[in-house]
């Protein structure tokens, strides 16, 4: 039994099966209730749970996700929305000094079931501040979790998974796939682990990790790549902390050679670390320099045709992967 | 707006439990007395933010709440988290660094915590709590219960932004949350007046619909009063109070400021309003002179055992270091 929806409404249908599910749970943010989201990702929560569980607030990140740090210490499971990730900058200090911390720095006393969901990534002209892969801004923030769902399937199980994880979770909704259909199952059987990585399409020659977004284009890439005789393995890690390095070290011992796409700047990202990872602790695997391919060190621009040119493109994948394996 | 002039005296009759007050302002005179003694002999690591002449401020509005009531408070949060029960050993092992501390020697004087008597946590980030306790104050009214909970924060924190969104996001929603401004004259280093275009802090209560409280902080019948009817506006879903006690710290900012910014007659008026020293004055007035010395006696023996006892406690184990980070 399966309904097909897109990775927009699929958002709204895991948050009600959860609030059906526990009534501790409920969401907070702003334009979410009555206008139902702005982004329309909570359309219809208002009407069917009322404004106590689907509560808007003032346009307040810091009283946001501090308040719902505050209820979640004190046992309920709050959903905060930023609207835009981009506005995890406004309340940076409440997710990185406060809700990440809080549980070790009280020595345990307290856990914190909260989960933070915020519209991510570039591609559909938003501009610089509304368009960054905001996840890679928590990767050194121990205490917090961080998913990147990329397929309507993943969205469902892992923010029903997400809501029910007893630490805090940053969930980051990519912009760019808001259209993107799926097959949504119901039931508790669709609801996912963090921590386990997908393995999106097997191949033997070159092992391509990539998220959200990127991960459509690598499947893509690996399409283009097949007409040439070239086997990808595409794995989409679906979370970032944890990471399963494991499902990327099993697929290196196969293809030997290791992409990553990403789309934000190289440094002090998820693949450079998973660069760093890989080429330290399983070295002899490799049989190439893995190769990480990003966004160039500049803001996201406005313009169409800089904001393609800014996010790694499917060509510029195959290339990629066409030299790996050449060397 | 309710308008408390600083009070010249303290209340007649004293209530009954005025003993108790003033052994729990000993206990906590003594406790900062003691870590300054460990401090010199180089067993408290880091920095320590003493609350010596603001006792009254917290013991007053603590004893105004009740069992499963919460609290937040700042680094200088020594004096509130006795206040609501913490045990003194746990406390020194806590700022000690000790696995018997209160949170297993994982926070320390900046972030003392005993959820068991609702101490949510002391913050070293200023301003920072003040969305806990609304989140704290929305689990009550969420849960349609009629726990408050009360913010301890310095005058320099109503200059942050999250004060401005805690305070409005606890008025719009009638929420049980005191603020309690701990005015002890100076942000740091700083004088409020160099800081801060208003001389009333609780005028700011103005800005938020919520009536706004000032009173003699150093007087701590008087702040029992002003907190127990804030308290009985908050259980009645009549919403936030902002209280302004008017208070002095006894020594500079920390340990490393010995605070030769104040004026030397400012210094001595403070300490002739000494608040232990008028609670006693008042308790001997009503003939009460040989049982405040024997509370003074006991509270230094009690805590000076609580000392030794911490003493003994081992450091942590290695092990604890990678512990609670997640559940």
């Amino acid at each position: 039994m399966s309904d097909t929806l897109n990775y927009r409404q699929v958002i709204a249908r895991a948050i009600a099966d959860e609030m059906r599910d526990d009534p501790d749970v409920f969401m907070i943010g702003e334009d979410i209730g009555a206008a139902g989201g702005a982004f329309k990702t909570s359309a219809g929560l208002f009407e069917e749970f009322g404004p106590r569980r689907v509560r808007d607030t003032p346009i307040s990140e810091q009283a946001i996700v501090g308040a719902a740090l505050g209820a979640a210490i004190m046992g309920l499971r709050p959903i905060a929305e930023i609207m835009f990730a981009d506005f995890a900058g406004v309340c940076y200090d409440q997710i990185v000094n406060q809700v990440a911390k809080h549980r070790y720095m009280t020595g345990g006393q307290v856990t914190v079931p909260l989960t933070i969901r915020m519209a991510n990534g570039a591609g559909t002209g938003f501009a610089a501040q509304h368009s960054q892969a905001g996840e890679n801004w928590f990767l050194n923030v121990p205490g917090l979790k961080v998913v990147v769902p990329g397929t309507v399937e993943d969205l469902y199980g892992l923010l029903r998974g997400s809501i029910r994880d007893n630490d805090p979770v940053l969930f980051f909704e990519h912009k760019g796939l808001f259209s993107l259909k799926g097959e949504v199952p119901t039931g508790d059987d669709a609801v996912l682990p963090l921590g386990v990585a997908a393995v999106v399409r097997e191949g033997s020659d070159v092992t391509i990790v990539a998220t959200q977004q990127m991960r459509h284009r690598a499947v893509e890439a690996a399409d283009a790549l097949a007409a040439v005789g070239i086997e990808a393995e595409v794995i989409d890690p679906r979370t970032l902390i944890p990471f399963d390095d494991d499902a990327v070290a099993r697929s290196l011992a196969k293809t030997s050679r290791l992409l990553v796409v990403q789309e934000s700047p190289r440094d002090g990202s998820w693949g450079a670390s998973l660069v760093s990872r890989m080429t330290t602790e399983h070295f002899t695997l490799l049989d190439a320099p893995p190769s990480l391919l990003s966004s160039p060190d500049t803001p996201v621009p406005y313009a169409g045709i800089l904001e393609e040119a800014w996010l790694p493109s499917v060509d510029a994948i195959v290339a990629k992967a066409k030299e790996l394996v050449a060397f | 707006m309710t308008y408390h002039p600083v009070s010249p005296t303290l209340a007649d009759p004293l209530p009954a439990d005025a003993l108790e007050l003033l052994r729990s302002m000993y206990e906590i005179r003594f406790f900062e007395d003691e870590i300054m003694g460990l401090f010199s002999k180089n067993l408290v690591r880091g920095s320590t933010h003493l609350c010596q002449g603001q006792e009254a401020v917290t013991v007053g509005v603590c004893s105004a709440l009740s069992p499963g009531d919460t609290m937040t408070c700042t680094y200088r949060g020594h004096g509130a988290v006795l206040a609501m029960g913490a045990p003194l050993d746990r406390a020194f092992g806590e700022i000690l660094g000790r696995a018997g501390g209160l949170c297993g020697g994982k926070g320390g004087s900046m972030h003392l915590a005993d959820v068991s008597v609702g101490a949510l946590g002391s913050n070293a980030i200023v301003g920072a709590h003040l969305p806990t306790t609304v989140g704290a104050a929305l689990a009550s009214s969420y849960r349609g219960t009629s726990e408050v909970s009360v913010a301890f924060f310095g005058d320099g924190s109503t200059n942050i932004g999250a004060f401005h969104e805690s305070l409005n996001m606890a008025a719009i929603w009638k929420l049980p949350a005191i603020f309690v401004i701990e005015n002890n004259q100076y942000g740091e280093y700083s004088t409020m007046a160099s800081t801060t275009p208003v001389e009333r802090l609780s005028d700011r209560a103005a800005a938020y619909g919520m009536p706004g409280v000032f009173v003699d902080g150093n007087d701590v019948i008087g702040m029992r009063a002003v907190t127990t009817e804030a308290v009985e506006r908050a259980r009645a879903g009549e919403g936030p109070t902002l209280i302004e006690a008017d208070t002095y710290r006894h020594s500079g900012h920390s340990r490393s400021d010995p605070a030769k910014y104040r004026p030397e007659d400012e210094v001595k008026s403070w300490f002739a309003r000494d608040p232990i020293v008028k609670l006693r004055e008042a308790i001997e007035a009503a003939g009460g002179a040989d049982a405040a010395a024997a509370v003074e006696r006991a509270a230094r023996d009690e805590v000076a055992a609580a000392r030794d006892l911490a003493l003994t406690w081992p450091e942590p184990e290695l092990s604890a270091g990678m512990e609670h980070i997640y559940s």
